[in-house]
């Protein structure tokens, strides 16, 4: 199951090794036992994804903590 | 934690244990919460409320002798409620519809001897459970002397009527002459006998027996009797009813042949142990019914009579503690929670915030009239998470790391004094004031071995406080080890502590190391000459909450201060009662909102500047805004004039630990002549709301460095095309972390960071 986070299409960040702008893309992420695809800006050459601060401070958050009290 | 130790937890908080007036009540009436219904005007509830444990409460509502009046805690402040006048109000309320769900009947027989409330209480419970209830009376109708009462005190139409429910139930009556031959008789045909010694077949049945106290057992099989007057003749319809209720349940219990006595140790009047504190309590006088007289209170007199009621409770605690008013709940509905979290094998461990939150500070246990102790609940759940791989990581994770810091290499120092091969004491700052403060641990430090012995070597390391309130045993055990064995590698000295939760870690995990607390030690000695005497300070002293239990180090503290000029006030909460700054029990970092509101208690407790003599305390208390001075800033102050000491800033997270290795190359240079060469590392420029957003989230500088070198040397970084500026992460342990930067001068310019817990696994769809 993919989890949408609601992420606009980046049209600021640039990989600089690949030179490409990134795009949203599945990317797997996991904490303790959970694991979950969702969809990150990520460069379309060496796949390096980019967490958005919202993100990491805001849905990310919550789901480590639910995570932790498992 | 077992199922008896939680029993044995949760009686020791007395929230809920009943208020005076219902454990005064022999028939346990709840007249709190009948005081609180009438004081609503909510009389249908008030109503139904009676009725749950008032047997016939149209009759026994009105002419009960209530002693739960003598026993109210109003009875000093302007006298005790009238729960008797209110309950005759309550009465004449139309009588709501109460459904009444009918047990199953039981295929056994009651006898009950008399006509009396005793009796009939008896009938009444019995048939209610279902029983097959038989009443033997000489007399042509039931309710024996209550047909005597006055109209104004029982109108007959109300008593004919509440007696009908009985029929209703089924009850057999046997109108017959009643004399001893028949006891026997009874004996054999039914399953249990009542005698209601409150009438005059049950009395002449008896034979002048007398049933025991609390089964009411007559010593002959099967026989049970009450209803007697008490030992001064007195006849009481509350205590008839009892006894009569009480009974009826060893009969139930004689047929079930079960313990007539297990479990019964609260039935009928008792001392309660819940305690409410009345000293706040502004007296009322009674609310006298004006008008009605001898008739009763009309129900607006009533309800202001019922508002009079204290609603009595403890939730002592509460009031002191910010962290057990924040969970909506008191101590023994927590231990509850606390035992239920740690039995759970699937689902959420929703009790793991409220066990990590408690600064383990003791206030509970010193406020609680049975002495709580939440701490030691909290610990030992703590350590029970950590044992079986439940405690969520975050929780503590990162003061686990800065204790680590403290015990590596970069802070880690073990000296004799200069010139000394042996150290007789040796002066452990330990590890906030040496982050927070590192000028004034070198003073100090000179000051111990110019004024108080030569022989004063130096430890700096940490205390294992951290782990130990993590609950990480294992953690606190190889910290403690580690502490110890530098204790003997400097000769076994004597210690002298500037922490006083070093100091209760020393007593607690190495008692046999002798400590000494630095204020201690420095109350004995000259203080120095160039020390401040800011002569007319006032200001309020705030005790450390490890301080609680060492009455001659806050002594000495005062006494320091007293030397210096400084006028103290005594908060309220000082000394044994004093209150946690936040950061005990690693508080703010399982719950930073919790510790804001802990602060935020303990900072408006006085106008004046507070004078602290705990880096940590000082620290927090500066951070929420509160001017606070630590005592070592009147003892070594600044040599820069106009140096104000209670507004230095909170020392950031980052700032701590390079205090800590900047005091670690000082002292090594400076007392041991030893310079360490300085590794140059690039510079951070970041802006003082940047650095505050770092503190809050925890990001140290390291950090930053340690992800900017990983993007620098990888490559891997990505970059705006809008400011120009480069974002990378870097996880170096459980944590991502992410730098915004740019280049600088010398270095780089941060213009943010985060961090996140979660791994990106990568991968293209």
């Amino acid at each position: 199951m993919i989890t949408n986070l609601g992420i606009e299409e980046n049209r600021e960040w640039r990989c600089l090794l690949c030179d490409e702008l990134l795009k949203l893309a599945k990317v797997r992420i996991d904490y303790m036992n959970g694991s979950f695809t969702v969809e990150l800006p990520c460069c379309p050459e060496c796949g390096m994804a980019l967490v958005p601060e919202e993100i990491a401070l805001g849905k990310m958050l919550e789901v480590e903590k639910l995570l932790e009290d498992k | 934690m077992d199922q008896k130790r939680l029993h044995q937890v949760e009686s020791q908080c007395i929230q809920e244990e009943a208020p005076a007036c219902r454990s005064a009540c022999p028939l346990h009436m709840d007249a709190r919460t009948f005081l609180l219904q009438v004081g609503k005007g909510q009389w249908n509830d008030a109503w139904k409320t009676l009725n749950k444990t008032l047997p016939f409460p149209a009759i026994l509502g009105r002419i009960c002798d209530h002693p739960c009046e003598e026993s109210c805690l109003r009875s000093t402040l302007g006298g005790a409620i009238r729960i008797g006048e209110l309950e005759k109000t309550c009465l004449n309320q139309p009588r709501p519809r109460i459904r009444v769900i009918p047990m199953p009947k039981k295929n056994r027989r009651m006898a009950v001897v008399g006509e009396s409330l005793s009796s009939l209480v008896a009938a009444l419970d019995l048939l209610r459970k279902g029983y097959d209830v038989t009443l033997f009376s000489s007399q042509e109708r039931l309710g024996g002397t209550l047909w005597s009462l006055s109209d104004e005190t029982l109108p007959k139409d109300i008593l004919k009527s509440e007696l009908e429910i009985l029929e209703t139930l089924g009850l057999k009556v046997e109108k017959t002459m009643l004399d001893n031959s028949l006891l026997t008789q009874l004996q054999q045909e039914f399953s249990a006998l009542y005698l209601g010694l409150d009438s005059p077949s049950g009395a002449a049945m008896a034979q002048g027996g007398k049933p025991s106290g609390k089964t009411f057992a007559l010593g002959k099989e099967g026989v049970f009797a009450g209803g007697a007057c008490d030992e001064h003749g007195r006849l009481s319809p509350v205590y008839q009813s009892f006894q009569g209720r009480a009974a009826a349940l060893s009969m139930e219990r004689f047929s079930q042949n079960v313990s007539l006595v297990e479990g019964r140790r609260d039935e009928g009047p008792y001392p309660t142990r819940l305690f409410t504190n009345i000293e706040d309590i502004e007296p009322l006088p009674v609310a006298l019914p004006p008008v009605h007289g001898e008739k009763g209170y009309t129900t607006d007199e009533a309800r202001a009579e019922a508002l009079r009621c204290i609603q009595c409770q403890c939730l002592e605690c509460l009031k002191v503690c910010p962290y057990l008013d924040y969970f909506k709940g008191y101590p023994k509905r927590y231990a509850r929670e606390i035992y239920n979290n740690a039995s759970i094998v699937l689902g959420n461990h929703s009790a793991n915030l409220m066990v990590n939150s408690c600064s383990l500070c003791g206030l509970c246990e010193k406020i609680c009239p049975e002495n709580f102790s939440m701490a030691e609940l909290c610990l030992s759940a703590r350590r029970d998470l950590v044992q079986h791989n439940k405690m969520p990581p975050s929780a503590h994770e990162f003061a686990i790391q800065d204790m680590q810091f403290s015990n590596s290499e970069q802070f880690m120092l073990t000296r004799h004094a200069p010139g000394q091969t042996k150290s007789g004491f040796a002066f452990f700052p330990g590890c906030q004031l040496s982050g927070s403060d590192p000028d004034h641990v070198i003073q100090t430090y000179s000051f111990l071995r110019n004024n108080w012995a030569q022989d004063t070597g130096l430890m700096l390391q940490c205390c294992a406080a951290p782990a130990h309130w993590s609950g990480d045993e294992a953690k606190t055990q190889a910290a403690i080890s580690l502490l110890e064995k530098t204790w003997q590698t400097m000769g076994e000295p004597r210690m002298i502590l500037a922490c006083s939760s070093c100091l209760d870690m020393f007593r607690r995990y190495l008692p046999d190391i002798e400590v000494i607390s630095l204020w201690q030690v420095m109350d004995q000695c000259q203080l120095p000459h160039y020390a401040a005497k800011p002569v007319g300070t006032t200001m309020a002293l705030h005790d450390p909450c490890t301080s609680r239990h060492d009455p001659q180090l806050q002594s000495a503290v005062r006494s320091l201060a007293l030397k210096l000029g400084i006028t103290l006030e005594e908060l309220e909460f000082s000394r044994e009662k004093t209150e946690c700054c936040g950061f005990g029990g690693l508080m703010e970092n399982a719950n930073p909102a919790l510790a804001q509101k802990q602060l935020e208690r303990r900072t408006s407790e006085s106008d004046l500047d507070y004078l602290a003599y705990c880096a940590m305390c000082r620290e927090s208390l500066k951070g929420a805004g509160k001017r606070t001075a630590h005592l070592l800033d009147f003892i070594f102050p600044q040599e820069v004039m106009g140096v104000d000491p209670a507004d230095r800033a909170r020392t950031g997270l980052s700032e701590s630990r390079e205090n800590r290795s900047r005091l670690r190359k000082d002292l090594l240079s400076q007392v041991w002549n030893e310079p360490l060469e300085t590794e140059s590392e690039s510079m951070l420029q970041i802006s003082p709301e940047v650095q505050a957003t770092l503190d809050q989230r925890r990001i140290l500088h390291q950090d930053i460095r340690a992800t900017i070198a990983h993007a620098e040397e990888s490559g891997r970084k990505m970059q705006s095309q809008v400011s120009g500026h480069f974002l990378a992460s870097h996880r170096p342990f459980m944590v991502t972390f992410w730098v915004e930067y740019s280049l600088a001068e010398n270095g780089y310019h941060i213009h943010n960071s985060y961090c996140h817990r979660m791994q990106v696994m990568g991968g293209k769809g």
